[in-house]
């Protein structure tokens, strides 16, 4: 395993802000769309995609590297980071759960929603792909969340301003969502070229 | 044969009344990521149909035995099944094709339609209209995704199933076409599915008296 000569910290700002997970690769939608109504619950949610995906990246890139990939079980990537993110996910909920009540009630609902979030598999998926080795895949999974809690922030933000506005009745709702975030989209190309991630 | 009726009925209903994209709007990562070049989006609806009819049928047989509480585990656990054989025959036949989706045919496994559509339909009902009803998710998916592909990549890069032995130029630059980088970046993807959320959202509220949540 050759990992790319990148700092850790171009990774970690790229992922903010060149190459947002949502904005440019995509990942995440679901929850971004549906959980994006207010600007509360969006924080909430970004802070603990966040944080399973910090965690996350980390783990697996040990497991590729050191286990799948020298015993030649690359094909079990897939199975094997979806435990490792579920689990992260059940020990992140207990924990929280028995230190930080108030911290469980407002994250409570949405942890459980992050283990079939998208962005999390994609960012473990996309680190493998780059052969980026463990402190460059903290800081790509940390960047990466980081990045998705901007954009959800950011949605909620103008879905709030556009409640009162008024929208053609098809458009209501998630199309207007995604109209938003084609904007945003085209407002974060502007910064592309800026630092160099591969 | 009243069970094949509801079967016919469960799959029109998941593919017109309750489309998973522009009725619940779920599972647009992949469509948004793969749908610059037809030939990729192709392959992508084909494993995505695949995969969604197979472990609706799955969990649909297996609905009795899978304690509540570790379901969604366990229905994590059959689509990964699922997905690493498509991963795998992909690496083997279409080597050029699986390098260009790269992560995005693994991401079928946190699709949200596969999830929403074993916990909904699945869990609850018998493996036939299960089959049938992934099926029609799958379509239902497909065909939004192939009309956004076929644009993007028309107006984009002028082709259609550019990079395989059907390429077609539509739309030709030496002829004057300009072409439409706003339809390769990211955002044009946006605005595609928008256009076609609205379309087909406006079309659907025709047929239907109370305004859609």
């Amino acid at each position: 395993m050759n990992p790319p000569h990148v700092s850790p910290l171009a990774v970690f700002f790229g992922a903010i802000f060149t190459e947002n997970i949502l904005l440019a690769l995509y990942l995440g939608m679901c929850s971004y769309l549906a959980i994006s109504r207010d600007v509360r619950p969006a924080v909430g949610l970004g802070a603990a995609v966040t944080l399973v995906l910090a965690i996350s990246s980390g783990i697996n890139n040990l497991l590729y590297w050191r286990i799948l990939n020298p015993f030649g079980l690359e094909h079990l990537q897939f199975i094997s980071f979806m435990l490792v993110i579920a689990a992260v996910v059940q020990c992140l909920e207990m924990i929280i759960e028995r230190y930080t009540p108030r911290l469980h009630l407002a994250l409570g609902i949405y942890l459980p929603l992050i283990t079939v979030n998208c962005a999390i598999l994609g960012v473990c998926l996309f680190m493998v792909i780059r052969r980026y080795d463990l402190v460059q895949s903290v800081a790509y999974g940390a960047g990466g969340g980081i990045g998705w809690w901007l954009a959800i922030v950011a949605l909620a933000g103008i879905r709030q301003r556009l409640q009162t506005s008024r929208i053609p009745r098809g458009l209501q709702g998630p199309g207007i969502a995604l109209i938003a975030s084609g904007i945003m989209a085209l407002a974060f190309m502007g910064l592309t070229g800026i630092i160099r991630t591969r | 044969m009243p069970q094949g009726r509801d079967a016919i009925r469960a799959f029109v209903t998941a593919l017109w009344k309750e489309n998973p994209i522009f009725r619940q709007v779920l599972g647009i990562c992949s469509t948004l990521a793969v749908t610059n070049l037809l030939a990729n989006t192709l392959v992508m609806v084909a494993g995505l149909i695949y995969a969604a009819a197979m472990s609706n049928l799955t969990m649909s047989v297996l609905r009795y035995r899978i304690p509540r509480r570790i379901r969604i585990m366990v229905e994590v656990l059959i689509i990964s099944f699922y997905v690493i054989i498509l991963d795998l025959v992909l690496k083997a036949y279409l080597p050029e094709t699986s390098r260009a989706l790269g992560a995005y045919v693994g991401l079928i496994i946190t699709n949200c339609i596969l999830m929403g559509r074993m916990e909904a339909f699945a869990s609850q009902n018998p493996p036939l209209p299960s089959l049938l009803d992934g099926l029609g998710s799958g379509v239902g998916y497909g065909f939004i995704l192939i009309s956004i592909a076929f644009f993007r990549e028309m107006l984009g890069f002028g082709t259609l199933l550019g990079g395989t032995p059907l390429a077609v130029t539509v739309l030709d630059y030496s002829a004057g076409w300009t072409r439409w980088v706003l339809m390769l970046v990211p955002g044009g993807a946006f605005f595609m599915l928008a256009l076609v959320v609205w379309i087909c959202r406006t079309l659907w509220m025709r047929g239907q008296k109370e305004p859609v949540a």
